[in-house]
């Protein structure tokens, strides 16, 4: 499924309509939103590489992590950087220009020659109009289109209003060079209006989530650290797709924290999990296998009508007047069958409830009044 | 090799028993969380003692808001570092910050202070040999008294913070903060909490037990390492739990019903 949210990135947008938009939002309970986040680079990079997308390039707007952070993480998987297809617009270095104030000079990286630095990130039209131009950049005079990866909106959150924030969002969305845009948000640190706000602007949302939800060692009990711990390694992964007709479709998978990145594998049932969870390991079976509860709900018990046609009846200990009805009616049949046939008896029986167990503990004779 | 011995469950934690140059905490950032019951500065002594240790070449870059120098070098020579000598070999640099005041009032003028206080931190560490670079650790001690220092101003101090960030990537130097937990937990979102949390590599949680108070126990740690470690066979994101007693000169760190 994060297969399906890279391929409808590659695959990008048709003339005249938004972009698809991919919100990767996650929290401190667990956080591995920056991982969703360059697993999705990584494979956009590929297509991008491979000529598979409809995008020609990249533009990344780092705000988290430095532009080397990135470069480094696409050479260690294996990607060739150049120029050619991407840029990063540097919103690490020098945000708010403290540095351009105290007159540091920057070191010369190897990143340096593929970023150009921002130093006001307050300022968001520059900013669109920086985003814009480094994509145009990249394309050139030909006609193509490239991508937009903002790595923590819930920075730029940090200095401007949302509403610029959605305009910006909004307006990279409808430009018609833009094939394709996601973005990272830590959606703890802001109101849930803010988090709705970037929603409505997605075509795409993978959610992290805890796999148990825990309030992080309010006291630090074992148990809590065992849940701890487990969400340390991994956490849901809901996605959630918006169809063109506004159809809305859910999918969820599970994601494993590894050296080398992130695993996801599928989730068949909810129920699985929990049983897997709950459950001790213990020699015996606690749980029936699928097969056995078929076998076993085939199993024929004695005295019953089975089946044929007649509706089961079950004595819970109280009778209510449909009850005695139907007690007359199967009394006289059953005195109709005897009067026809008299060589047959039949047997009337009423199965117990299974919910009414003897209570081991109740005088059966408190009642009576001695 | 009798430096590996000296090793304890808080080394294991944070991944300092492996031998490796350089120094494993470079380009991480640490975040100390403790609260009233259980203060966890012991922590950061410990970090100092392990940095100066005879055979490392590590540089510490001290912001104090919290104690006086002399406090400072009371504990850590019980704990056998001496913090003049230190200093003088120029692997101790200490910034008093304690009558840190930011000019108040007017929009932006908070800022000036904490600008200036990040460029006396980048010019320590750009002017010191090139070798030395990637073994600096900032420690701040600590990150509420520096927002007190800033008249409240929060998110000047993230500023800061993140300029802090970026200098472990520059340089390669490792950060290490000290915050209380419990002076925002009234709050309904504590976001500014978690927006350190964000930041760190390594979560370093002290907490009183749950059980209550103990004369062999003062309290337990949790440290939550999600940095990726390149070192072989080790795998990312760890979660230990251990029990500490702080002691005269030095503190003991055991595992959960071990001792007592």
């Amino acid at each position: 499924m994060a297969e399906t949210i890279c391929r409808t990135l590659r695959d990008g947008g048709l003339e005249g309509e938004h972009a698809p938009a991919l919100a990767i939002k996650d929290s401190v309970a667990s956080s591995f939103g920056l991982d969703v986040f360059s697993h999705v680079l990584t494979q956009l990079s590929n297509y991008i590489l491979a000529g598979k997308s409809q995008s020609r390039g990249l533009v990344v707007v780092a705000f988290r992590r430095s532009p080397s952070f990135y470069v480094n993480l696409l050479k260690e998987r294996g990607i060739d950087v150049n120029h050619k297809w991407i840029r990063i617009l540097d919103c690490y270095t020098d945000p708010l220009g403290w540095k351009e104030l105290l007159n540091v000079k920057e070191l010369s990286q190897e990143a340096s020659t593929l970023s150009s630095i921002c130093r006001d990130v307050r300022d968001l039209d520059k900013l669109y109009s920086s985003i814009i131009e480094l994509g145009k950049g990249l394309i050139g005079q030909e006609k193509g289109r490239f991508s937009v990866a903002i790595d923590l909106v819930s920075k730029m959150l940090r200095h401007a209003p949302i509403s610029s924030v959605a305009i910006l969002l909004s307006n990279l969305r409808s430009h018609d060079q833009v094939s394709s845009i996601f973005w990272l948000l830590h959606s703890d640190l802001h109101e849930v209006r803010v988090s709705a706000v970037l929603e409505y602007l997605s075509s795409m949302v993978a959610s992290i989530e805890p796999i148990i939800a825990t309030t992080i060692g309010k006291k630090g009990d074992l148990e809590n650290l065992s849940w701890l711990e487990q969400n340390f390694r991994k956490g849901k992964f809901h996605v959630r797709f918006k169809r063109r007709n506004g159809r809305v479709r859910v999918m969820c998978e599970e994601l494993h924290a590894e050296l080398s990145g992130i695993n996801f594998t599928s989730v068949s049932s909810e129920d699985g999990i929990i049983n897997q969870r709950l459950i001790p390991k213990v020699q015996f079976n606690l749980q029936l296998s699928e097969k056995e509860q078929t076998e076993r709900a085939k199993v024929v018990l004695p005295f019953e009508h089975q089946g044929n046609g007649k509706p089961i009846q079950i004595y819970d200990g109280r009778r209510s007047i449909s009850d005695n009805k139907n007690e007359e009616t199967l009394v006289s049949t059953g005195i109709l069958q005897t009067d026809e046939d008299t060589g047959k008896g039949e047997i009337i029986y009423f199965r117990d409830s299974d919910d009414e167990m003897p209570d081991s503990d109740e005088d059966p004779d408190d009642d009576l009044d001695i | 090799m009798n430096d590996n011995q000296s090793l304890n469950l808080l080394d294991r934690a944070l991944g300092l028993d492996q031998q490796s140059r350089p120094w494993l905490l470079s380009g991480r950032v640490v975040l100390v969380e403790d609260c009233v019951e259980s203060t966890a500065s012991f922590v950061l002594h410990h970090l100092i003692k392990r940095s100066l240790c005879l055979n490392s070449s590590n540089v510490i870059v001290f912001v104090a808001f919290a104690n006086p120098f002399s406090h400072y070098d009371r504990v850590l020579r019980k704990l056998g570092c001496n913090l003049v000598t230190q200093r003088d070999n120029n692997r101790f640099f200490f910034f008093d910050m304690l009558m840190l005041q930011c000019p108040d009032g007017d929009e932006g003028k908070s800022e000036v202070g904490l600008v200036l206080l990040y460029e006396k931190i980048r010019k320590t560490i750009s002017v010191l040999p090139e070798d030395k670079k990637s073994h600096v650790t900032v420690m701040i001690d600590n990150i509420s008294l520096m927002e007190v220092a800033a008249n409240g101003a929060s998110d000047y101090v993230l500023d800061f913070l993140h300029y802090c960030h970026a200098l472990t990537s520059e340089f390669g130097c490792s950060l290490v903060t000290l915050n209380h937990e419990d002076i925002y937990s009234n709050t309904e979102t504590p976001t500014f909490i978690l927006q350190m949390e964000y930041l760190a590599d390594i979560l370093i949680k002290a907490e009183p037990l749950a059980t209550g108070l103990a004369a062999d126990v003062h309290g337990q740690l949790t440290v939550l390492n999600k940095a990726t470690s390149h070192a072989l066979g080790s795998s990312r994101n760890k979660v230990y739990n251990f029990h500490f007693k702080v002691k005269e000169n030095s503190v003991e760190y055991f595992y959960p019903g071990s001792r007592g």
